[in-house]
């Protein structure tokens, strides 16, 4: 799984946005049936062919027969559970500090100081217009002239040194996400609201800000998730003491000599994403807010 | 105010809400604007504003857009700080005090309610921001909601109300904290035309029982009119006149006002040598004589129920158009110098069809005069 590109990233936030009514209004357009058919069947062979061929793929053993060897494998295998233990750790908080760092920054900057809008959408596209791999040569660089306490204290470390550099890599998503969450909101005025009704700032942001745009900022951590549990550049350069998951996915891979796993692997990295996207929309469903006007 | 269009949605339940005994409103307070200043850049959004409103009092801001009316409201709430000058409630400076510690409650322009919440808990929003106990703050909350005729909405989300009804819950939340003051910014002005009216009316009952302080910003003059003890007109960053609706729609204290304040015909006079304003063929005094001197050309402002049009052959108009207006008519007379007057009449009076002949006369104790402006003026000041 790569890091996700920024359009793709703000195309699902709005998807995941849209209020039902504009999606009901989307279902209502009639097109030609014929027509809807093709397409169906031209995305169906562009994208689930391949994945019933690497499913295929995945049983066979090596053997030549088919089993669930490959999957059983992963499983059994403890390497492979601690560095996913390892990669949700980081992405959990990756998560978590992307969006105590992006989102009273983005409120700050959509209410008090609009004229730095630019700045931000400069700043925050800055990790996608730079590669990760010069980010990490740089890193590397630091960690040579570095003090002894320093190279201690985060290099040897995947959590402290991976965290922070996930962090950055991941503000353009998460950015996106809430920035498009508080443009669907009359922010000024339910900020004015609650103010004036008597909340201080952090609780203004806390019960009447977050719980409005939760399901940007919920889409926000997931991007940013998908985006750490698929990471191999900056680990791969940084991070020498354990593996992350997907670079455990790679190692374990091509030591067994093993296609079969590999692929086993990336399905059930995808089923995993797949899993984190429902969970997302499940969440958002029931608690997202309620943004449709009767007449 | 415009009218209702036969196609326009319509709050469909208006039920007048029930009297019933209600907490009354925290210790009635007065407001004070001393010397408020505020630029933004170069613009000068209100240059030293003075007004008082009285304890208990509703005073509606009226002016066009960009006069100050709302920046003067977002000073009182606290959401923006003054330039120079000072604001006090009940006494007490609060010119630099943060909005949720003013203990204000506030009726926005646009729906404002929290579309996470559902309406029990927009209501009651406040008071847990104060820590009253959740029984507490519940019963209180179905009070309000009582008292703006929606007791059977409390359990319901933003999005199932319509905009009226979004609009009495907001009321109700702002009045839940039992406020100083009540600020209203156009409440009513994203409403239709007959839900502004049951509105504008419950607002009233409502601050009247409760005897609150309020300000109510506006650029709908029948809502500022019809609603307020007292009406202050803005321009321009200044306050030009405040005074009781009556005083301010009959006697103006400024061209500003009474060009703004209704409908007004511009028509050509000169100041006469005893400080009247010859006019129409008339000697009606002048407002405010003594800014100019005798001779000098002037406009007479004329509303258009201070003339009276009575049938003549021998008549210096003719009617060209005819408005029913239900009480009254609303005539166009062209004059034979090619410019127009609207004059209003009683529709019970007499018959007045369009392309009769008629005579002008004023009927107002008073004129408003401005200089002559750079517009053509509409008649001759011999006719």
């Amino acid at each position: 799984m790569s890091a996700m590109s920024q359009p793709v990233g703000d195309a699902m936030v709005s998807l995941l946005e849209a209020p039902p009514e504009q999606r009901k209004l989307g279902r209502r357009r009639q097109r030609p049936r014929a027509w809807r058919t093709a397409v169906l069947v031209v995305m169906a062979i562009f994208y689930v062919l391949p994945l019933v061929c690497a499913v295929k793929f995945s049983l066979i053993n090596q053997k030549g027969t088919y089993g669930p060897q490959n999957y059983t494998a992963i499983v059994n295998n403890s390497s492979l559970s601690s560095a996913l233990v390892l990669s949700l750790e980081i992405a959990a908080i990756t998560a978590g500090i992307s969006v105590l760092l992006v989102f009273p920054t983005t409120v700050l900057v959509r209410l008090k100081l609009p004229r730095l809008t630019v700045v931000m959408e400069a700043i925050t596209i800055l990790p996608i217009v730079v590669p990760p791999v010069v980010l990490a040569a740089g890193l590397l660089q630091m960690k040579e002239t570095a003090p002894l306490w320093i190279v201690n204290a985060f290099f040897n470390h995947p959590l402290m040194i991976l965290t922070p550099m996930y962090v950055v890599l991941a503000m353009p998503l998460m950015y996106r996400a809430i920035d498009t969450g508080l443009r669907a909101i009359d922010l000024h005025t339910v900020v004015d609201a609650s103010r004036s009704l008597g909340a201080s700032w952090p609780t203004t942001l806390w019960r009447v800000v977050l719980p409005n745009v939760q399901t940007a900022v919920l889409g926000g951590m997931f991007l940013t998730i998908a985006f750490v549990l698929g990471e191999v550049v900056i680990a791969n350069q940084l991070d020498q003491s354990s593996l992350t998951f997907p670079l455990q996915m790679i190692q374990f891979a091509s030591q067994d000599n093993a296609p079969g796993i590999s692929v086993a692997m990336t399905l059930t990295a995808l089923l995993f994403t797949f899993l984190l996207l429902f969970m997302l929309s499940f969440l958002a469903r029931r608690h997202g807010p309620r943004t449709v006007r009767v007449a | 105010m415009s009218a209702q269009s036969s196609h326009e949605t319509v709050d469909l339940q208006l039920t007048a809400p029930a009297p019933m005994p209600v907490t009354p409103a925290g210790s009635r307070v007065g407001v004070e604007f001393n010397g408020v200043q505020r630029h933004f850049g170069s613009v000068t959004a209100l240059q030293g504003l003075d007004m008082e409103i009285h304890p208990g009092e509703l005073v509606a801001l009226l002016g066009p857009s960009g006069c100050g009316k709302t920046t003067a409201l977002r000073l009182l709430a606290g959401f923006d700080r003054p330039d120079a000058g000072t604001i006090t409630v009940g006494g007490r400076d609060v010119t630099r005090v943060p909005p949720h510690k003013r203990d204000m409650g506030m009726v926005f322009q646009a729906y404002s309610l929290f579309p996470n919440m559902p309406v029990r808990q927009n209501v009651a929003f406040g008071l847990r921001m104060r820590g009253r106990a959740k029984a507490d703050r519940l019963k209180r909350a179905d009070e309000l909601l009582d008292i703006v005729g929606l007791s059977d909405a409390g359990d319901r989300y933003p999005y199932q109300l319509s905009g009226g009804q979004q609009q009495r819950v907001a009321i109700a939340r702002a009045l839940a904290i039992e406020p100083t003051v009540l600020l209203l910014d156009e409440p009513l002005s994203a409403l239709d035309a007959r839900v502004r009216h049951q509105l504008r009316a419950e607002i009233r009952e409502v601050q009247q029982r409760l005897g609150i302080t309020a300000l109510f910003v506006t650029h709908d003059q029948s809502e500022a009119l019809s609603l307020a003890d007292r009406v202050g007109v803005m321009n321009a960053g200044r306050l030009e006149q405040i005074d009781t609706p009556e005083n301010v729609y009959r006697h103006p204290a400024t061209p500003f006002v009474a060009e703004f304040v209704g409908a007004m015909n511009r028509v050509a006079g000169r100041i006469a040598d005893d400080g009247e304003v010859v006019v129409l063929g008339q000697r009606v005094p002048a407002i405010g004589p003594d800014v100019y001197a005798p001779g000098t050309a002037v406009e007479a402002l004329l509303r258009p129920e201070a003339l009276q049009a009575t049938l003549d052959s021998g008549g210096p108009g003719e009617i060209v158009e005819r408005t029913f207006l239900g009480s009254s008519v609303r005539l166009r007379v062209s004059l034979d110098d090619g410019h127009e007057l609207l004059v209003e009449a009683s529709s019970h009076g007499a018959s007045l069809p369009v392309g009769a002949r008629v005579a002008l006369k004023i009927g107002a104790e008073r004129v408003a005069v401005a200089e002559r402006g750079a517009a053509a003026p509409a008649i001759s000041p011999d006719l």
